[in-house]
């Protein structure tokens, strides 16, 4: 392939990914109303489309027509840039995640992901620690109060949960070897005792680094019951009060598109990517990967709404306490013993 | 080809960035020019062969060390610097000193350097060689961030409790 | 070229950027070309629930958040050479360095520990009133005796005395 073909080719590739980003990111929003409505004992979207299946087109659109206010008292450069870094760094992870096998047509072979690097998962832990700038940058523009409040809270939360997430992962590290997110989940392929997966959740025995990954991963994206930097109760909307029409919308997309990344990271990591059965004829054993991927991204999606709708919040100090004296060395005792296990068992 | 290309804008935006970060007279600008020089580095170190040297100038430098920059100037409340007119001797000593300092650095390595051309992946760039060389030759350095990184847990503390302590000490004596 | 594939691994991470930033660029853009602008006094003031704003937004923080974000560099750092002996760990054991291995890392994560100890101990962990800032504690021990108290509760002069934070 000359290097033309290559751009174009990785051009069409990360164009569709982010395409369909953008989609899951729309009907995202749409089943957590849908999730949440029904847990709440209402019915949630049923107004546009078939079982309101066309709202969040309807969203997208009424966003783009709203008045968008840039109020006097802003820092204008940064409060423009804000919302367009809060997005550009939640969208960006995604170009080294694999969301299954190879796919080829005749003599064209390519993965089913914009790019396999060594480096993997570093660039996605390096990409998740820029995104701390959007929210706090959005927090200090604003110069309102409550975004102040909700930007340094959330950036404050964002740093303390971002040590044990990067922690949590060291027991995956030292199992597969690699920090190549394909290698990762080639590491956990077949299985054992005949039947049980050699998934990292089961074999590795992280358990527990996966609690510790999810919690903390619910506090990175700002999610309830760690939602406190946009506590409606205590400071209205938090970092984007001040924010109108798309740029507000900007601050959701980046809100569920982190999210996605977080399930996508979580299958990855613990529950061995895209293994599954394997059948029919081969241009069907070529897509099956990519449907049980999705449909583990779609669990972890649908736990995080169902947390949403179970849990309250967490008050400020517990939640650093938590973060700090509880998952913390929880992650370290989990990396000690992960070692030891690897290294002793003979 | 393209490599070069992909070199030198990144070369370009570093150097860029750390003109805007002594121009811009709002701190936090400064900052943010400052992240664009560490991203345009770490680019820079990719382009080099070293990915882990890059991953670890984004994670570090980008986002840990500029996040604590961005927090103290917006926790200071930092406003604009006031523009002082700069004394006349600093522009005429200071701009002849900068050139002259980069001729004699860029003259120190293109002379000491063997000129040798080492493709990517010759030198270790590899996570995994990294880690080889640093638990086996530089084990002992290793070891002595830890004592470093302690110290600086000690002082951050320190730091931070002092004005109190010094309240304190007034309410008490 | 022999760095060819190498620049070609990392060159669709640059192309994604740009689309990123292509994306983000075109809906400020659209937002600010297609929506409506129909600027009042009441709409461009800062939000503060339908009140005036009272005083400016720029107020000054516990020094609180400025220590989290020290300490999150410095156990960064930690986790950051955690990462390349997690991934030759299992090279180690296979060299027969495995014990090396393990211990290189034990001895590295009890000194740091020994940190993370002391900001516990130290108090730099904890938020809310038990922080003991003396403001702090003459606001509890008000609340906690009515008001009328004019001698300090030994007890929480203890822990405004501690020297935490």
């Amino acid at each position: 392939m000359n290097i033309t073909t290559f751009i174009i080719v990785s051009v069409i590739k990360t164009a569709l990914v982010l395409f369909v980003l953008l989609t899951a990111v729309a009907y995202t929003v749409w089943l957590e109303r849908k999730v949440v409505g029904h847990m709440q004992n209402r019915w949630g979207p049923t107004r546009v489309g078939p079982f309101g299946l066309l709202q969040p087109a309807a969203d997208g659109i009424k966003f783009l027509f709203k008045e968008d206010l840039t109020p006097p008292h802003v820092y204008k450069p940064l409060y423009i840039a804000a919302p367009m870094l809060a997005v550009i760094f939640a969208v960006t992870s995604i170009a080294v995640i694999p969301f299954g096998n190879w796919f080829s047509v005749g003599n064209f072979r390519t993965p089913f992901q914009i790019t396999d690097v060594n480096i993997g998962l570093l660039v996605v832990l390096g990409i998740t620690s820029l995104g701390v700038y959007g929210v706090a940058l959005s927090g200090w523009s604003s110069n309102s109060k409550y975004s102040l409040l909700g930007g340094l809270r959330a950036s404050a939360q964002m740093v303390s949960y971002e040590i044990a997430l990067g922690l949590s992962l060291v027991g995956v590290l030292i199992l597969a070897g690699t920090f190549s997110l394909r290698g990762i989940v080639e590491a956990q392929a077949g299985h054992f005792w005949g039947f049980i997966p050699n998934w990292f959740i089961f074999r590795g025995g992280q358990f527990v680094a996966f609690f510790i990954y999810l919690t903390a991963a619910y506090a990175e994206t700002n999610r309830i019951p760690f939602d406190l930097p946009e506590a409606e109760t205590e400071l209205v909307a938090g970092y984007h009060t001040e924010y109108s029409a798309m740029k507000f919308a900007m601050f959701f997309m980046a809100e569920y598109a982190n999210m996605i990344t977080v399930a996508c990271l979580a299958s990855l990591l613990f529950l061995g990517g895209w293994s599954g059965p394997l059948f029919g004829p081969s241009w069907l054993q070529q897509l099956l990967p990519l449907l049980w991927f999705f449909l583990r991204v779609f669990g972890f999606l649908f736990v995080y709404i169902w947390v949403r709708g179970t849990l309250p919040r967490f008050r400020y100090d517990q939640l650093m306490a938590f973060g700090w004296k509880f998952l913390l060395p929880l992650a370290i005792a989990n990396l000690v013993v992960t070692a030891l296990v690897v290294v002793l068992k003979p | 080809m393209l490599h070069l290309i992909l070199f030198s804008v990144f070369g370009l935006v570093c150097v860029g960035g750390a003109v805007n970060l002594l121009l811009q007279r709002h701190p936090i600008n400064s900052a943010l020019s400052l992240v664009v020089v560490m991203g345009a580095l770490a680019v820079e170190f990719l382009l080099l062969g070293a990915e882990f040297v890059a991953a670890i100038q984004v994670i570090v430098y980008a986002g840990a060390v500029m996040v604590l920059f961005v927090f103290v100037i917006m926790l200071l409340n930092a406003g604009e610097e006031e523009r002082t007119s700069g004394s006349r001797v600093a522009w005429l000593l200071g701009i002849p000193a900068v050139l002259a300092g980069m001729v004699i650095v860029c003259w120190a390595l293109l002379a000491r350097s063997n000129a040798g051309v080492a493709a990517i992946g010759a030198l270790p760039g590899h996570p995994a060689d990294i880690a080889q060389l640093l638990f086996h030759q530089f084990l002992l350095p290793f070891e002595v961030t830890s004592v470093l990184v302690l110290i600086a847990i000690m002082g951050a503390v320190v730091l931070a409790a002092r004005p109190e302590s010094v309240e304190r000490t007034k309410r008490e004596g | 070229m022999p760095d060819n594939d190498f620049v070609r691994s990392y060159l669709p991470l640059l192309i994604h950027f740009l689309l990123a930033g292509a994306l983000a660029g075109a809906l400020v853009l659209l937002s600010w070309l297609i929506g409506y602008r129909k600027p009042t006094r009441a709409k461009m003031s800062p939000y503060e629930c339908g009140m005036t704003p009272i005083g400016d937004a720029r107020a000054r923080f516990s020094v609180k958040f400025y220590m989290v974000a020290m300490l999150f560099i410095l156990f960064d750092v930690e986790a950051v050479f955690l990462y390349p002996w997690a991934i030759i760990l299992k090279d180690l054991k296979r060299m027969g360095q495995g014990l090396f291995g393990l211990s290189e890392m034990f001895v590295y994560i009890g000194i740091v520990l020994v940190g993370y100890w002391y900001i516990w101990k130290k108090g730099a962990l904890d938020w809310g009133l038990t922080i003991s800032s003396p403001q702090a504690a003459r606001i509890t021990r008000v609340t906690r005796s009515g008001g009328s108290s004019q001698e300090p509760e030994p007890e929480l002069v203890g822990v405004a005395g501690k020297g935490g934070l």
